[in-house]
């Protein structure tokens, strides 16, 4: 088991590696030089200035260059300095990176404590209107866009009912631990951003579940006088969440990557917010540390899925 | 390809085929026109297409108007068929909502069919590269693959983006360039099976080169199922495009495009909430209709792997 995870860990470098020769290409290869853009309309400039400014920015030297620079001083932890907020860009992500935290991990929480018993219910009752109902929303949940049900429900909960705020993570003025203030702002984001995972899970779950059902073992359980209720959760919804553990992936890259969109929608103060405003204003350290820590998100919970699917299935082993 | 291995538990509503000699696009036809589901999506996303496609013929001769046509005296309107142009209400500068939803549709439409297109060549292209070919060539794309699906794709669009403000062309060569590596995954998984079979190795046998072999005896093993994935994925390059839209990102105004209709809508809440509903209810229409034509389309081409 160590070794695997030893080795798991280091199939995970050349990945990041990659991640960062890509993230460096495509924010350095794009037209725009950021020392113009940040001095435009410094009326006392001259050229020399520009110059020297390029010059401490070590961005007059050559792109490979400039790439073991950057690299050298990263892994480090040093992302260099926001153009925006003059900060270091790592802390200033890593400030944000609880929020994000907090978001997906209710998501989460909450695509498992629905999507599952859905699953569960809709492969229990097959062919019932129960099942119907389940796999009708199961398609609706993956096709709708989530940020437009976000914007529907503030429109129907905040803007109209007024019984949940709108945006941000707290209400101005009150104090920075007043729970249920916090869970009023983090009720209606985190359920959006698993809107996706509960149509996902539920799916995908009850066709584990039919499959087990299927299986010579259950029919055993069933002969041998176990009850309904036994059969149900010690044999089949076991065997059943097995291979879910590898839909985990996928789902966590759409929580990852829908938490930008969803930050976004319900102005929630997270990592993907702050890339996005990065982006937007070119600030380079901030993108590229905003990027980098948003993959390393990803390769983390992609290392936890694979851990914990050979810790499931002993037969798992690193090819 | 989670699907293959789905039960074969079916029989009730397993489609007896017609006749033995039938084909298998021939058997597909005949199980999908007995799938109503399927063909009410077909054929909405048929009328959707002609209606995008027709936007300006219809916005003369039924609206009277254009879609940047704007009218300050009539900001805000609420949904009303008097004129009808304003069937779906007016923006803030009181322009058509209906007019700007069908050319919207234009570019939605466009660009999910043109970027699917273009993840499908490189897809089935490298797919079928790695998995003929297999040793360090398959290993660097395998890398490659698991290097990009560790990216948040909407991180790296979003970075793309805003640092090369892309037109649509632009932008459907950069999801072009990114959504791939799924139906890679797919045909590369495909090839590998089918290359170890007897008539592969037949053709190896009477000399057919690596080039025909791929093109000639597996492309057209795995072609079926392709279209399927091709379905689901310009549904979702359509619901990525109107995210990135809306985050002022995509399309970008005065062009209309479903998604930054919607970042519109969102300035004016409160001055106009009914304004957020119809732009994304045709992309979750359009997408929803792709999504059931894929299932749809797997059902018939391959009863077997029917979802139940």
């Amino acid at each position: 088991m160590r070794a695997y995870i030893l080795k798991r860990l280091l199939y995970a470098i050349p990945t990041l590696l990659g991640i960062s020769v890509i993230v460096f290409a495509v924010t350095h290869l794009s037209p725009g030089d950021p020392v113009r853009l940040y001095t435009f309309g410094a009326l006392n400039i001259t050229e020399q200035d520009i110059e020297d400014l390029r010059h401490h920015y070590g961005l007059d030297k050559s792109l490979p260059l400039q790439y073991v620079d950057w690299m050298s001083l990263a892994i480090r932890g040093d992302f260099g300095t926001s153009l925006q907020y003059h900060q270091p860009a790592l802390g200033l992500l890593l400030e944000r990176l609880p929020n994000t935290l907090q978001l997906a991990a209710l998501a989460l929480l909450l695509q498992l404590g629905i999507g599952v018993p859905f699953g569960m219910i809709a492969a229990l009752n097959r062919g019932k209107p129960i099942d119907s109902v389940i796999r009708v929303f199961g398609v609706i949940g993956h096709a709708i866009p989530t940020f437009w049900i976000g914007l529907l429900l503030i429109v129907l909960l905040s803007v109209t009912l007024r019984v949940l705020p709108s945006g941000g993570m707290l209400t101005v003025g009150k104090d920075f631990w007043d729970i249920p203030d916090r869970a009023r702002h983090i009720l209606l984001p985190a359920f959006v951003l698993a809107l996706a995972g509960i149509a996902n899970y539920s799916r995908y779950l009850r066709t584990e579940t039919l499959d087990v059902i299927g299986q010579d073992y259950i029919r055993t359980a069933y002969a041998k006088g176990l009850s309904e209720r036994l059969v149900v959760y010690r044999h089949a919804l076991r065997n059943a969440l097995i291979p879910m553990v590898t839909a985990l992936g996928p789902i966590l890259a759409v929580v990852v990557s829908g938490a930008l969109i969803i930050e976004q929608v319900f102005t929630w103060p997270g990592v993907g917010q702050l890339t996005y405003l990065a982006a937007r204003n070119k600030d380079y350290p901030v993108i590229m540390a905003g990027v980098m820590v948003g993959s390393a998100l990803l390769v983390i919970s992609y290392l936890i899925r694979d851990i914990a699917y050979a810790v499931v299935d002993p037969r798992i082993k690193v090819k | 390809m989670a699907t293959v291995t789905a039960p074969a538990i079916r029989g009730a509503d397993a489609v007896p085929s017609r006749k033995v000699a039938a084909g298998l696009w021939e058997n597909a036809w005949y199980r999908l026109r007995r799938d109503r589901l399927t063909m009410a999506a077909f054929a909405v996303l048929v009328t959707l297409v002609i209606l995008a496609a027709a936007a300006p013929v219809i916005t003369q001769l039924v609206f009277d108007t254009s879609f940047e046509s704007q009218d300050l005296l009539q900001t805000y309107s609420v949904p009303t068929l008097d004129p009808p142009k304003y069937m779906f209400g007016s923006d803030e500068v009181g322009r058509s909502i209906v007019v700007r939803l069908l050319y919207g549709g234009q570019v939605s439409l466009f660009i999910g069919f043109v970027a699917a297109f273009v993840t499908l060549t490189i897809g089935v292209g490298l797919g079928l590269i790695a998995g003929y070919v297999r040793g360090p060539v398959d290993d660097v794309i395998t890398w490659f693959i698991t290097t990009l699906n560790s990216i948040p794709i909407i991180f790296l669009l979003l970075i793309i983006s805003s640092l090369y403000t892309p037109g649509p062309l632009t932008l459907i060569v950069v999801i072009g360039a990114l959504f791939w590596t799924g139906i890679t995954n797919f045909v590369r998984g495909q090839t590998f099976a089918l290359r170890e079979r007897e008539f592969i190795t037949a053709a190896r046998t009477v000399g057919a080169t690596a080039t025909r072999i791929m093109l000639r005896h597996i492309l057209p093993n795995v072609l079926p199922l392709i279209f399927v994935l091709m379905a689901i994925d310009i549904g979702t390059i359509i619901l990525v495009e109107s995210a990135l839209s809306y985050l002022g990102l995509g399309v970008m105004p005065p062009t209309p495009s479903w998604g930054n209709m919607l970042t519109n809508a969102q300035s004016y809440f409160f001055r106009a909430p009914w304004l957020v509903v119809p732009p994304g209810a045709m992309v979750f229409l359009t997408v929803l209709c792709l999504y059931l034509i894929g299932d749809g389309l797997r059902d018939a081409l391959d009863p077997r792997l029917k979802s139940t």
